[in-house]
């Protein structure tokens, strides 16, 4: 059941994938969003089908909820005419099949070293409470530093936003 | 046949599940329904008119007392309301966006439904819990799901591809976005308290009788998340997506017939579903501290136990219902940038200073 489970969303999240680049049937800007969403609601399927109910949640609040809609909210905005139009690059085709290929030559031949996984410590199974220990104690400093990058960022955006600064 | 009911009687658990869906949603559809009849007769109420009151159904509208007095109340108006939506031409405007057009209804009203599976609408019924998936971390799967309703509004008013509705849909996802941030802050007090995101252990918390309601302790949260509700259910004071008198209708301007049909409804299962989460967090759940229907009953509790607390519960709803429509028809509608205001400089500093406070709080209890 799990197994069958694991395909299915695995399937479905490489179809949907390929078509948020790629779609034969519309290049309308607004359709690959949807199936950017799509391919976030079927990675947090994966996230439930390994316990993680909390990576899974926010996966789907954060991503589909709030910053696709943002993405939408932009694309509507834009004048999407002239996106629908454009052609595919050869420079971009190839540059972007290039980077692919140097992550998926990473990726296997991490896989490939590091042997079979040790199975993950079942106490972090789906409980926010532990996660939020580690999150405090073992990974305190990484932690801050990521709030220290969103902190930074806010304030870039309002710096830009901002036109001139009374 | 057989087959079916070997694989009912093997697997218990799901079929348990499934029956307590069907049973949810037998629930659920009649009292959307309802609470738009409830929405006529009480704005009729308040405006001094009559409201509905003309439906009548050929054979029980001759019982002498009951059936015209069923028929004042308005009793059979749902029924003529959805009948007329079911019979009304289907239109689709030439200009609409197809494929989007008819997928935003759906996904106006899905996630509405969705939001369900995770509130304890009661205790135990027998050896049954009476709550669809028991999640550990419950509050978050809401959120989840609440914030992908907006794509059905936003997409609505993106499929008509005329003005009015594209406004509406601009205005509400600016709107749901900015709310959400607010409702997600008024409740992380809440979770402090109780200690856990599960929804059942909330209940549980607040079992010790009417002081340990959360409401109580937690004033400041509860009004920032029922204003977040209104915002998030496009109520008025803060209809702004659809509001008619600028934008035609908003976001369903284009719509008829059932797919209006579907708007609506899924308006109402969400002030549905954001007065059951208000009556989980905050206002005790399924409890209630009289004639000791606070306490968990075990698993062979008495089954007018368990019907007791589905009943409180269903009230409990019921009683935010009605102050949805209270509200509604006593409240002019905000302005978009008030309503911005609202949000971002008075709803969002107080959230957080809710936590501060909070947290504050319990680290010196915990000192003592």
């Amino acid at each position: 059941m799990t197994d069958a489970l694991f395909y299915l969303f695995a399937a479905m999240s490489l179809l949907f994938g390929f078509l948020v680049v790629a779609n034969p049937f519309s290049r309308n800007p607004v359709t690959s969003v949807m199936f950017l969403v799509l391919t976030i609601v079927s990675l947090a399927g994966l996230f439930v089908l390994l316990h993680a109910f909390f990576l899974a949640a926010v996966q789907v609040l954060v991503y589909a909820g709030a910053v696709m809609v943002l993405f939408l909210f932009v694309i509507m905005l834009l004048n999407i005419a002239e996106e629908t139009k454009r052609r595919i690059k050869l420079f971009g085709a190839l540059t972007g099949l290039g980077t692919v290929g140097g992550l998926a030559a990473l990726l296997t031949h991490t896989l490939w070293n590091s042997g079979i996984p040790t199975p993950m410590n079942p106490s972090l199974e789906g409980e926010t409470k532990l996660l939020g220990q580690v999150l405090f104690t073992q990974y305190l400093l990484p932690f801050e530093i990521v709030s220290i990058l969103i902190l930074v960022a806010m304030v870039g955006v309002i710096l830009l936003s901002k036109r001139e600064l009374k | 046949m057989q087959a079916l009911l070997d694989i009912l009687t093997n697997h218990r658990e799901v079929a348990m599940s499934l029956a307590k869906i069907v049973a949810v949603l037998a629930v659920l559809l009649p009292m959307v329904a309802y609470s738009v009849l409830a929405e006529r007769k009480l704005s009729a109420l308040i405006q001094n008119r009559v409201g509905p009151n003309r439906v009548a159904l050929p054979l029980i509208g001759g019982i002498p007392i009951l059936g015209p007095f069923l028929t004042r109340l308005g009793f059979w108006q749902p029924l003529a309301d959805g009948l007329k939506s079911f019979l009304k031409e289907d239109f689709t405007p030439a200009h609409v966006r197809k494929a989007y057009f008819w997928l935003a209804p759906a996904l106006a009203l899905v996630p509405a439904f969705m939001t369900m599976a995770v509130i304890p609408f009661g205790s135990f019924l027998g050896r049954e819990r009476m709550v669809l998936a028991d999640l550990n971390v419950g509050i978050l799967y809401t959120f989840g799901i609440v914030s992908l309703g907006v794509y059905g509004i936003v997409l609505a008013g993106y499929a008509a591809n005329s003005k009015y509705p594209f406004l509406g849909g601009i205005r509400s996802s600016a709107q749901l976005i900015s709310y959400e941030i607010a409702m997600g802050m008024s409740v992380v007090p809440v979770f402090m308290l109780v200690g856990d995101l599960n929804l059942s252990k909330v209940i549980a918390y607040q079992s010790d009788g009417l002081t340990s309601w959360l409401v109580f302790k937690q004033p400041v949260a509860f009004v920032i998340f029922m204003v977040a509700a209104f915002a998030e259910t496009n109520r008025l004071p803060f209809d702004l997506p659809e509001s008619e008198t600028e934008l035609v209708g908003g976001y369903h301007t284009e719509y008829s017939s059932m797919k209006f049909a579907l708007f609506f409804m899924g308006e109402y299962s969400n002030m549905i579903a954001s007065s059951a989460m208000m009556v989980t967090l905050f206002l005790g759940g399924w409890t209630l501290p009289f004639f000791g229907l606070n306490a968990t009953p075990n698993e062979d509790g008495a089954i007018w136990m368990g019907l007791a607390h589905i009943g409180i519960f269903l009230a409990k709803v019921m009683c935010l219902l009605v102050v949805f429509i209270w509200v509604r028809w006593m409240l002019p509608r905000f302005r978009y940038d008030q309503l911005m205001d609202l949000g971002w400089r008075r709803f969002i500093p107080l959230g957080l200073a809710n936590i501060v406070v909070t947290a504050v709080i319990l680290f010196l209890q915990a000192k003592q």
